[in-house]
């Protein structure tokens, strides 16, 4: 069964006043376990016999490897084995997820070990296998490592270095334009040129990663546990490695302690587990420890933009060029060059924009590999786009807030198209909704003229405060397709097989509200299952906020198509026509008839359609149903992100006083949920903004390899996140209007905290750079005394 | 490696004679060797409190502490946290209040917490901020933990009235 994708638009939803449980603020399924420990975490799987794996990794920030020995570790008691990369050397590297073809970048993969060179502190080298996991790092720290240093470069902005002899660390340039931009330029009436950073930083999940990869030699079936995010996609980029049939091999994902886009992408050690796996033959368990984590998860964010926009005399942008600088640490890993491609599309935003050239420099470093951290691309360009805002403002002594408004596309002009020159990029198509309207309600809501007025008094009393504001588009939901597999079991419990996967946001609650509005039953019997390749062949997972809305997609039109058997099947038992019944609590009985009339429950129903049953008539056994949806088209939720920040003169501290965030879903699945993950994303967006950074010494030491020193936000640094959450613009490309809903927390953090530091210290276009730590505050407050 | 010593550790009223390396730290005993995994690791360096667990009726950090050193000692960990079947009411209030996404932070948050109001029943929302911002969440912003700790605290209050 196929919806959407062919172009023509669903009709507007109800909203959640009209649905039972759709819609509404449901407590969750999950949490039961989870509340009296016994969830299932990687660390939590054990297999009977399992080997310990440690990886050995490198102290250099680059060099070439000149020996590995492994002579002592060998000889201590409970080692099984050191491996160096001799020891899979068939191993082809890390591969890409999506661009398999990808020309030009591929030879930056990572091996699984280190070949002939290291490449970031960190970069694994030899794994230690042993009985046990306090034997297995004691015998990695006798594996001695000979490297012989070579020069390092720190930063994607010095001049490129090396990656191999002959070959540049600028890995590719990247393009992506519109419209005639030297036009543009020529005719601006004012042009502004910003110079603008954001730092490195990353999701850093509470759960470290983990792996265990098990082999059933009697079965010749391999298994990887432990796995997150998108595990039917790692399975076939594993097949594809591994040179196994998508049947032999499978990934199964249990709890999962926060994933934010980092985790569950294949690193190394997967693939060493499941290689070790098979050539000792037993289940081999990695946990990783938080030094490692923060040393070789992936990490994200870190580009310098040189950026300019051209504007009429009103304010109105004419043009916006941009050259990025993207720091992609020592390899390529899974996501190929997604970040920097996201970045250059979503760069305009919500504005009417009509010119437009980007070009991205990805150059390697020998820094841990950067990859996609929450709102990929988005957080990055809706911090460079607000600094140009701002810096318009500025320019044209206009206000911040009435610029950003006459440059928004309007509700009339949508759906809206941006399409690029250069051949193969995807165009973008905003859907739906009205995003000067979501910026006057927040305004509103926020109290801003008055806002306005408090804070020149506290300035005039000597306080440093200041407001911001940051608008910016989301997307989510693209395609192609997802599936599900939806059963009624006998006693009118309902199983729920999906392709998605959670990490820990609620997908289970959800996906058991979305059935469970279609078919009739109450939410809490649905038993939801994700993450397992063995139970459906095909699943999206967990990634770019798509599980609600291509999952929920698949989910509404399997249930819906067991709701219309169970309805068939019941027709004929009640003899009443198909179209006077409905289901209600599990029970299908006459539309609106409250108590009394002829009613049968679900469970009945596959009871009396159990295989055999004279019933059937030809029709296939069991109340169950396999579904698909497929769409070609990717939703795009939209935000508002205000902000209050007072700077303390003498520490340099900045406190944030007040935030929130307005964000437009479509359809809410559950408002509680999607609160939920607004929030958590918006401090994890200020964590980046104002405390958060990865920082390295020029030899390549990282400096920030304990939550002693990468800092993120504690319930001392947080405001209390103010929610306006609205369904004005239903997306007419889904059955449910659905847009997802988990980066609008962290889109415009950083953009926003820039633009009220700016404010607080009345220095238009202070900030160039996040975080925005105590010491550069300090900094600014000694350049603005001076001045 | 090193000789292993016998000990017995009390979790939740159950003994669980182990035999561990004197260097085996609290939490992989309690985790590894007795099976109770609702006990949660995060840094291993006492910054993020996934680890907490009530000993001798103070909040510590099992991470930071060696297993020999909890011998004969009373532990609680979240799995003892219910009363059979009813869950403690700061379990409740995390569910009703949506204070946990991934879960994995909870409960260091739950015997942190619980720790906190059985020491001062009527504890003020200020002291109470202080005390669970020595534990790191990722996912949910705090804000809901908060609420549901003070919805536990007046909810356990006026049931001793
Ligand atoms: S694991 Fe003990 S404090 Fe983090
Ligand atoms: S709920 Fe995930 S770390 Fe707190």
């Amino acid at each position: 069964m196929t919806h959407g994708g062919n172009g023509h638009d669903y009709p507007t939803p109800p909203p959640a006043s009209e649905r039972r449980v759709l819609g509404h603020a449901v407590t969750r399924i999950e949490d039961r376990p989870l509340v009296t420990g016994r969830g299932r975490y990687a660390g939590d799987i054990n297999f009977p016999h399992q080997l310990h794996m440690r990886v050995v990794r490198s102290p250099k920030a680059h060099g070439r490897i000149i020996s590995v020995d492994a002579s002592v570790a060998l000889k201590m008691p409970g080692v099984v084995a050191v491996w160096t990369n001799d020891d899979i050397a068939d191993l082809s590297p890390i591969d890409f997820r999506a661009d398999k073809n990808a020309t030009g970048i591929r030879e930056f993969r990572q091996p699984a070990l280190a070949k002939t060179y290291v490449r970031y502190i960190g970069d694994p080298v030899a794994a230690v296998f042993a009985d046990d996991p306090y034997v297995a790092e004691d015998a990695a720290e006798h594996v001695a490592l000979a490297i012989e240093e070579l020069p390092v470069v720190m930063s994607a902005s010095d001049p490129p270095g090396e990656f191999e002899p002959g070959r540049s660390s600028e890995a590719i340039v990247l393009h992506h334009s519109f419209g005639d931009i030297e036009a543009a330029f020529k005719n601006a009436h004012a042009v502004v040129e910003i110079d603008v950073q954001t730092g490195r930083h990353s999701g850093v999940p509470m759960e470290t990663r983990g792996a265990i990869g098990v082999y059933d030699a009697a079965k010749d079936l391999l298994e990887l546990h432990g796995a997150a995010k998108i595990p039917h996609r790692n399975r076939e980029t594993l097949c594809r490695m591994l040179k196994r049939s998508p049947s032999s091999l499978h990934v199964h994902e249990s709890h999962v302690g926060g994933g934010f886009g980092i985790r569950g992408e294949l690193y190394p050690e997967d693939l060493l587990v499941l290689v070790a796996a098979m050539r000792f033959k037993r289940p081999v368990k990695w946990i990783e420890d938080r030094r490692e984590h923060l040393m070789c998860a992936n990490q994200g964010r870190e580009q310098r933009h040189l950026a300019r926009i051209a504007v009429d005399k009103n304010g109105h942008i004419l043009g916006i060029e941009d050259e990025i600088f993207h720091d992609q640490g020592a390899y390529i890993r899974t996501h190929g060059v997604n970040v920097p491609n996201r970045t250059m599309c979503m760069m305009t935003g919500a504005y009417k924009v009509p010119a437009y050239r980007a070009k991205a420099r990805v150059r390697l470093t020998n820094k841990t590999p950067a990859a996609t951290y929450r709102a990929p691309g988005r957080y990055e360009s809706t911090f460079v786009r607000s600094r140009l805002m701002d810096a318009v403002a500025a320019k044209l002594g206009l206000d911040p807030v009435e610029v950003r408004r006459r440059n928004l596309i309007t509700a009339d002009e949508l759906p809206y198209v941006i399409a690029f020159n250069e051949p193969g990029i995807e165009e973008l198509e905003f859907d739906s909704g009205d995003y000067p309207a979501l910026l006057d309600k927040a305004l509103k809501a926020f109290g801003w003229d008055k806002l306005q007025a408090v804070m020149k008094r506290r300035r005039a009393a000597g306080e440093l405060v200041g407001a911001g504001v940051a608008i910016f588009m989301e997307e989510s939901g693209r395609g192609p397709s997802d599936n599900a597999r939806i059963k009624v079991d006998p006693d009118g419990d309902v199983e729920l097989i999906t392709g998605g996967a959670s990490l820990g946001q609620g997908f289970e609650t959800s996906m058991a509200q979305i059935c469970a509005e279609a078919l009739g039953v109450d939410y809490q019997r649905v038993r939801v299952i994700h993450g397992q390749t063995d139970l459906i062949d095909h699943g999206i997972g967990a990634h770019a906020a798509r599980a609600t809305v291509l999952t929920g997609g698949a989910v509404h039109v399997t249930a819906t198509m067991v709701r219309e058997k169970a309805i068939e099947f019941a027709a004929e038992l009640l003899q009443t026509p198909a179209a006077d019944l409905d289901i209600v609590d599990g029970m299908v009985m006459r539309r609106g008839a409250k108590d009394g009339g002829p009613s049968i429950s679900l469970g009945d129903i596959a009871k009396r359609v159990a295989p055999g049953s004279k019933l059937l008539r030809g029709r296939d056994p069991q109340l169950a149903a396999h579904g698909w949806y497929n769409t070609d088209h990717t939703v795009f939720p939209y935000g508002v992100h205000l902000a209050v920040v007072r700077v303390d003169r003498d520490t340099g501290k900045v406190a944030v006083e007040r935030f929130m965030v307005a964000y437009d879903v479509g359809r809410a699945v559950n408002p509680l949920l999607i609160e939920g993950q607004l929030v958590g994303g918006c401090v994890q967006g200020l964590g980046g903004a104002l405390s958060e950074e990865f920082v390295y010494d020029e030899s390549g030491e990282p400096l920030s390899a304990t939550f002693a020193d990468y800092l993120m936000p504690t319930l001392h640094e947080v405001p209390d996140v103010e929610v306006l959450l609205t369904e004005d613009a239903p997306s007419p490309r889904h059955p449910l209007g659905l847009k997802g809903a988990g980066e609008g927390g962290i889109n415009g953090a950083g953009g926003v905290i820039a633009s009220a530091i700016d404010d607080a210290l009345q220095m238009p276009g202070a900030i160039t750079r996040l975080p925005v730590t105590p010491q550069r505050i300090r900094e600014l407050l000694r350049r603005r005394a001076t001045a | 490696m090193s000789d292993k010593v016998d000990i017995t550790l009390d979790i939740n009223g159950a003994a669980h004679a182990i035999s561990v390396e004197p260097r085996k730290t609290l939490v992989d005993a309690i985790r590894d060797d007795c099976g109770q995994t609702g006990t949660h690791i995060g840094c291993e360096h006492g910054v993020c409190g996934t680890c907490t667990i009530i000993l001798d009726g103070e909040a510590i950090r099992s991470c930071l502490m060696f297993a020999v050193q909890a011998d004969g000692r009373k532990i609680r960990t979240v799995e003892g946290l219910a009363d059979g079947e009813t869950l403690h009411p700061l379990q409740q209030a995390f569910i009703d209040h949506h204070g946990l996404q991934c879960g994995f932070c909870t409960p260091g948050f739950l015997m942190l917490a619980a720790n906190a109001l059985e020491h001062n029943p009527d504890i003020g929302d200020g002291e109470l901020l202080d005390v669970l911002a020595s534990n790191l969440c990722r996912c949910t912003g705090y804000q809901n933990i908060i609420k549901a700790v003070r919805a536990a605290r007046d909810t356990m209050r006026g049931a001793k009235v």
